[in-house]
């Protein structure tokens, strides 16, 4: 009975351990590899000048730009909203909790479509803009210009910081913080003593995701954005590489898709790292 | 008075918290908050601490009003039901923290640390993280964090909630001696009477945010003032018809409270109890539990049940047995207060007791 129990669970799990491998390999790993594969197709240098064009180039940078600013505004926001979701109770609150989540839920093209609608020639927000350009003397322009393809990507990845902090918070409770203002610490210096080093790595982890989802974004820009080689970000200069329909052009499409696939390796590399030292620093501490 | 709350109101919405509280603290005092969870005593605690403010009434420490003074300028130390240490610093650093902040010099933080650690025996466990202490050893950092700033009044949440029972007995009596050799005024808050009595100089038995009782825990016993606190302090027991017992009378109250030490009950052939034997009445054993160190006996005196508690060393009885019954005293209560009523049969005769 026993042996036959231990036989099954044995085959159960030979199963199982089949079935993920071949679904891996199937839908993420010969992908990848053929994405590699063909970018290499026509050669090494080939490789190396189309990755050196000027909208290739020009992409990056606007890649790198929305995704460094997405991270900074949205960890400072994430840690604002976490905290004050956590330490705080008033009316409310579930909904604000709830409201953060949105850009999870919603298509990121509607995201896109609805700041056309807010901050485009037809929306609301175009005559404040307006008043702004005239008032300051300047010309900043937010649908179909750079401003707008930040918007979108600090759209797309707001949830991520305050998400991983939330849970963290909550199961902290407030008694350490309380006990800290009893003492007379000031408010920043709660925060930086007692609450930082406990969300440290979940806020690590929150600016992963978000730097991760904030490069590969695609339909929310594409709403944004229409000027190739001015506000094209790495997806859509990839995209609009392979509609061009050419060989030449298709194989620079892999070659360009290589960039963000390396990238997002060393994400999970960097990923796996500090989960292993974050779990590390926790058994230290909560052994 | 060292500490003082008078006419103290705080509502949470529409529920009551502290309902017209008046307490007041003698210096050096070691004073028990004490009641069921949802009393009230907790919040009472909290609003002396500063952590939340009363709607009316006023707080005064040492003379002076403190209603609006930060809680870190009230000269408070207070130690948390979860002790809530610092789980991302040291003992040494949780000790110094309060130092720190108040801006001390290093080497001045460092003597009062070192001399904290020796009062409450934490010797060797300095760089120890809290999660790597026993429960008793992090109830003394909490304890030793609270006393670093010198406080000049101690609040204590719950101090005992969170060990296992072992240990918590021991603690009882190391927290006692250590506040009163700091002699330091201290108020702790504890739903256990056991705890209550065992440590504090004196009790405040609140309920339904209010306060039922002041008094020192032999008094509290002896003599309580309410049907509430007769009834929660021991193991009480309500009975409505009191007067069917032998010796006591209907009188104009609702009905009377008693605890097992007031019941007697012996075999019709025990020598010891032949002077009162004439004023006793029948029982019959209906259950016998096994206590540990004694026996529990519930007697059907008359339809009614009496719980009394009979010692190992007396000689074995039965269930169904027959035995004589002497009930010494009882509470009755009315709506508001409690009676002390003795055996009226009993006066000026000499008892026999176990």
């Amino acid at each position: 009975m026993q042996e036959n129990k231990r036989k099954e669970s044995k085959a159960t799990q030979i199963v199982l351990i089949t079935i993920s491998v071949l679904f891996i390999t199937l839908m993420l790993v010969i992908p990848l590899i053929s994405v590699i594969n063909n970018s290499l197709s026509e050669g090494v240098s080939f490789y190396f000048k189309s990755l050196q064009t000027e909208y290739v180039l020009s992409a990056l940078k606007i890649t790198l730009l929305a995704t460094v600013i997405a991270a900074v505004v949205n960890s400072f926001f994430g840690i604002m909203a976490a905290w004050l979701i956590t330490k705080f109770s008033f009316k409310g609150k579930q909904l604000l909790a709830t409201l953060i989540d949105i850009p999870f839920s919603i298509s990121p093209v509607i995201a896109g479509l609805a700041f056309i609608m807010t901050f485009g020639r037809l929306g609301w927000g175009s005559n404040y803009i307006d008043k702004i350009n005239e008032f300051f003397g300047t010309n900043i322009q937010i649908v179909f210009a750079i401003p707008g393809v930040i918007l979108a990507t600090v759209f797309v990845t707001f949830p991520f910081v305050s998400r991983e902090i939330i849970p963290v918070l909550n199961a902290q409770g407030k008694e350490e913080e309380e006990a800290a203002a009893l003492m007379g610490a000031s408010g920043f210096m709660i925060f930086r003593k007692i609450t930082f080093p406990h969300i440290k790595w979940a806020f690590l982890y929150g600016i992963i995701l978000c730097t991760s989802r904030a490069l590969g974004e695609f339909g929310a820009v594409n709403a944004l954005s229409k000027t190739r080689g001015e506000t094209f970000t790495l997806p859509l200069e990839i995209d609009a590489l392979y509609l061009s329909g050419s060989n030449d052009s298709i194989t620079s499409a892999f070659a360009v898709s290589s960039i963000l696939v390396f990238i997002a390796i060393a994400v999970i590399i960097v990923r796996n790292i500090v989960e292993f030292k974050a779990k590390k620093k926790l058994e230290h501490i909560e052994s | 008075m060292y500490v003082e709350l008078k006419n103290i109101e705080k509502s949470y919405g529409n529920y009551k918290a502290s309902d017209h509280i008046n307490i007041g603290i003698g210096k050096g005092k070691l004073v028990a908050l004490l009641g069921p969870s949802g009393s009230g005593k907790t919040t009472i605690l909290r609003m002396i601490a500063g952590l939340e403010t009363p709607n009316a009434g006023d707080i005064i420490i040492d003379g002076k009003r403190v209603n609006d003074i930060a809680p870190a300028e009230r000269g408070i130390g207070f130690v948390f039901q979860n002790y809530a240490l610092f789980r991302y610093m040291t003992v040494y650093e949780n000790l110094a923290f309060g130092l720190k902040i108040k801006k001390l010099p290093k080497k001045q933080i460092k003597e009062r640390v070192i001399e904290l650690i020796e009062l409450t025996g934490l010797k060797g466990l300095e760089k120890r993280y809290p999660n790597q202490l026993s429960g008793g050893q992090r109830q003394r950092v909490a304890f030793a964090r609270a006393l670093a700033p010198n406080p000049s009044l101690l609040l204590l949440d719950e101090p005992f909630a969170a060990i296992d029972a072992k240990v918590r007995a021991e603690l009882r009596s190391w927290l006692r001696e250590m506040i009163h050799k700091v002699g330091i005024t201290s108020i702790f808050v504890t739903h256990d009477q056991d705890e209550a009595v065992e440590v504090a100089d004196e009790i405040i038995i609140t309920n339904k945010g209010q306060i039922e009782q002041i008094a020192a825990p032999i008094e509290i016993y002896k003599n309580p003032k309410t049907p509430f606190v007769a009834e929660f302090i021991g193991q009480s027991s309500k009975i409505d018809d009191y007067h069917k017992l032998r010796g006591f009378e209907k009188g104009d109250y609702k009905g009377a409270i008693i605890r097992p030490e007031f019941v007697e009950s012996f075999k019709s052939d025990n020598v010891k109890f032949k002077d009162v034997i004439n004023y006793s009445e029948d029982g019959v054993i209906e259950d016998i539990y096994f206590r540990g160190n004694c026996l529990e006996v519930k007697l059907n005196v008359g339809g009614i049940i009496l719980t009394t508690k009979r010692s190992l060393e007396r000689r074995p009885i039965q269930i169904g047995e027959r035995m004589h019954v002497i009930v010494y005293r009882l509470y009755a209560y009315d709506n508001e207060r409690a009676y002390l009523l003795e055996n009226k049969d009993l006066k000026g005769k000499e008892l026999v007791t176990f």
